[in-house]
């Protein structure tokens, strides 16, 4: 498979798509949040849904989780980041 | 602890049965791990639903037999870890810290292991025995998930029960375990998580310059890693008993690790991941679960809507088709002839107090305790689908227009709660986290309109409109929602200032609904209205009915009247004359009360042809008018001091009423206007 790397923020990926954790850009409280959800640097997550707008699904550590478009566009992954 | 007089009374056992000195078990558990049900099972209906004490966060508590002895038992909020991102989060930790329960029991769920041993990483750095309930063992097997509980308990050096509480399996052995710590007989070496090899310095350097000044109960290495995690409360309360100095330099140290608490994070799950290795074997990459299945649908941001309106739809059909006729009945057999058999019973007794027995008593609360059975069906599917895990796909999908009014998803459970009664509604907003995105959904949720107008409509709506009553009906629901919707984006731009908080939710698997868990969910949200019908609705019923009796026992001469006719020029900007004004008072203690005031005022039984008695007194754009304003006015005394209770400021109680007070008015005005402009 070819693999492009590079950053993105969540809520750019794709559905189906995987990719890894970088950094939170938001503030301290979600971030706790996220982290206590099993959002953690280095983490690999699964796009279960996402249609371009509005809320979308990802799949961290098993668990489905909904996330505000606007939440997501503040967590940066790294795309396409081989297992 | 011997001096625990805060224990509730509970209604169905003799108090002597429970005593201060019974052992004290927490349970304790993330969202969605079946914690409820396993409370249930163990407590059945030996439980008492309160409030944490200054918190409005439910505080259940019960008690159950444990070889000859009573135990106490105390549900904790289900938390996702023990950092003061919520109330319910700091409630959970001060407690286990503070009470030092005899056991806590984690529940965790095998189908969700890794997400749900975080709270378990947390718990077992504190002293207290810990017990680990791996429930929804069945879940797990249906997912492909196989999770060796032997295995597990050895790496965690904590017991581990494997369960599936929504059957019932595994309460003994859970119950074996907690016995055996209680007896001394199990020994526990738990292995809890270590900080991270770099942040162990950090760590260590900030115990050092706390040391002697972390105050009781708190563990000093508990301290020191919650600063370093940024935990507001704990932070608060070190900068309050540092000597400024020492602050100053544990503040340094925290501002240049500012991002530690992902490095803590991040090390529980690496703890998590060294425990669930050799436990737990994970299905083939590539199947498609059951959850994924119907999410493909029913979380679809169409299909999903149209699903979500099909639902909602059939749940109304059901209340209505079944609740009615059941209202009906028990209004027609059962209030009514208890209110005869009152005034007959009192027949040698003056006037007064056979009024007061049969129309302010029986009339008034028996009245409102008529909507009961419409409220059961109600509670029962809402449950239901609660319990099968629909509702998170509900919020998920009504996201993207709950930001209208600078809400999400998660407001939008309580708002469809209020379309049964607004008083669930009010304190169903306790879902959301953030304290403005509640506030707001506590103003706006009295503008769903419930079973209560609705009946006022259906009444009224026939009388005027005939055949085209329906479509009166379906639009005053649909003014309703309008005014919801606009004033909650009218609020958020002006109070709240658009602010928005996150959306974080986590999205349950399916699961097959636990009959036992929707029965107590049904009986505790029932007693609550039928309490509240028994105090405030009782006590404003009196006031009103005494209002409309003195001074000399006609309605028509009362007190009430006089008011009536004072307030009668507000009135008639809306087309209304005293006796609907009127009417619209006495809707305070509870809706429907204004057609039995109206029957009263016009001496005609609602039974006996009052809705032509209506007819031929009003214009129907005075009676378009005042079904607008019982949609949108003053919501009824239940609602307004569950307000009260719930924003614990008598300021939003009165901004509530004001708020609604002058949508009514003005849309009442308007309506009226409109209608006798386009001539009817």
């Amino acid at each position: 498979m070819l693999e492009k790397k590079h950053r993105i923020s969540m809520a750019e990926m794709t559905a189906g798509e995987n990719a890894t954790i970088l950094l939170f850009q938001g503030g301290r409280t979600v971030s706790n949040r996220l982290a206590s959800l099993g959002f953690t640097p280095g983490v690999r997550v699964n796009m279960t849904q996402n249609y371009g707008r509005g809320p979308l699904i990802v799949t961290v550590r098993g668990t489905r989780v909904a996330l505000g478009r606007g939440e997501a566009a503040k967590i940066i992954v790294e795309r396409g980041a081989n297992e | 602890m011997n001096e625990c007089h805060d224990t509730p009374l509970k209604t169905n056992t003799p108090p002597t049965f429970v005593n201060a000195d019974a052992p004290l078990i927490a349970l304790a558990g993330q969202p969605n791990m079946g914690k409820s049900t396993v409370f249930n099972l163990l407590t059945g209906l030996n439980q008492h639903v309160g409030n944490w004490p200054g918190k409005t966060v439910e505080r259940r508590e019960g008690h159950f037999g444990l070889a000859g002895r009573s135990v106490r038992l105390v549900d904790l909020p289900g938390t996702y870890s023990l950092t003061a991102n919520s109330p319910e989060e700091v409630i959970a930790r001060e407690f286990i810290l503070r009470e030092q329960p005899s056991v806590v029991v984690a529940v965790v769920s095998a189908a969700n292991l890794e997400r749900s041993l975080y709270l378990v990483a947390e718990l077992a750095a504190l002293d207290t025995p810990l017990v680990v309930a791996l429930n929804m063992m069945d879940m797990a097997a249906q997912e492909g998930v196989h999770v060796e509980a032997q295995v597990l308990e050895a790496a965690l050096g904590l017991p581990v029960v494997p369960m599936t509480a929504s059957r019932a399996i595994g309460v003994r052995e859970l119950l074996r375990v907690v016995e055996d710590i209680l007896n001394g007989k199990q020994a526990l070496s738990p292995h809890p998580p270590e900080v991270r090899a770099d942040h162990r310095e950090v760590l260590e350097k900030i115990e050092e310059l706390i040391t002697a000044y972390v105050p009781e109960p708190y563990p000093q290495n508990w301290a020191a890693l919650k600063l370093l995690e940024g935990d507001a409360e704990v932070s608060r309360m070190m900068q309050a008993a540092l000597p400024t100095k020492v602050w100053e330099s544990v503040h340094d140290v925290l501002r240049a690790h500012d991002d530690a608490f992902l490095a803590v994070a991040s090390g529980r799950y690496e703890w998590i991941g060294r425990m669930v290795r050799a436990a737990v074997t994970r299905p083939k990459i590539g199947q498609v679960g059951l959850t994924e299945r119907l999410d493909r649908w029913a979380a679809h941001p169409f299909w999903g809507l149209l699903i979500l309106t099909g639902i909602l739809g059939m749940v109304f059909g059901l209340t209505f088709t079944l609740g009615t006729p059941l209202q009906e009945w028990f209004d027609g057999r059962i209030v009514a002839p208890l209110a005869g058999l009152a005034s007959q019973g009192l027949a040698s007794s003056p006037t007064w107090l056979r009024g007061l027995a049969a129309d302010g008593v029986i009339g008034g609360v028996g009245s409102v305790l008529t909507f009961l059975p419409i409220l059961v069906i109600f509670f029962a599917t809402f449950a239901l689908l609660e319990d099968v895990g629909y509702m998170a796909r509900a919020a998920y999908v009504m996201d993207n227009l709950m930001h209208l009014m600078g809400l999400h998803g998660k407001s939008f459970l309580p708002l469809f709660l209020g379309f049964g009664c607004n008083v669930p509604a009010i304190m169903g907003t306790r879902v959301i986290d953030s304290w403005p995105a509640r506030l707001l959904t506590i103003l706006i949720a009295p503008l769903v309109p419930c079973t209560a107008r609705m009946a006022v409509v259906a009444f009224i709506a026939p009388a005027f409109f005939g055949a085209d009553a329906i479509w009166v009906s379906w639009g005053l629901v649909m003014l309703s929602l309008l005014a919801l919707v606009s004033s909650g984006a009218l609020l958020n731009r002006v109070i709240f200032k658009g602010e928005r908080s996150a959306f974080i939710m986590e999205i349950p698997l399916y699961h097959i609904p636990n009959a036992r868990t929707i029965g107590l969910l049904v009986w505790q949200r029932s007693l609550l209205f039928v309490k509240k019908a028994g105090t405030t609705i009782l006590a404003m019923s009196l006031l009103v009915w005494l209002m409309s009796y003195l001074p000399d026992g006609d309605l028509n001469t009362s007190f009430l009247a006089r008011f009536g006719q004072f307030l009668e020029p507000v009135g008639r900007w809306m087309g209304l004359d005293w006796r609907l004004t009127v009417a619209l008072l006495t809707s305070f203690p509870a809706k429907e009360n204004a057609i039995a005031t109206l029957g009263v005022l016009f001496g005609s039984s609602p039974e006996a042809g009052l809705s032509n008695t209506l007819a031929a007194s009003f214009s129907a754009a005075s009676a378009l008018s005042f079904l607008v304003v019982t949609m949108l006015f003053i919501p009824c005394v239940a609602t307004v001091s569950a307000t009260r209770q719930e924003t614990n400021s008598w300021r939003w109680m009165l901004v509530s009423v004001f708020l609604l007070l002058a949508i009514s008015v003005t849309a009442g005005a308007a309506a009226y206007h409109l209608a006798v402009f386009l001539g009817r």
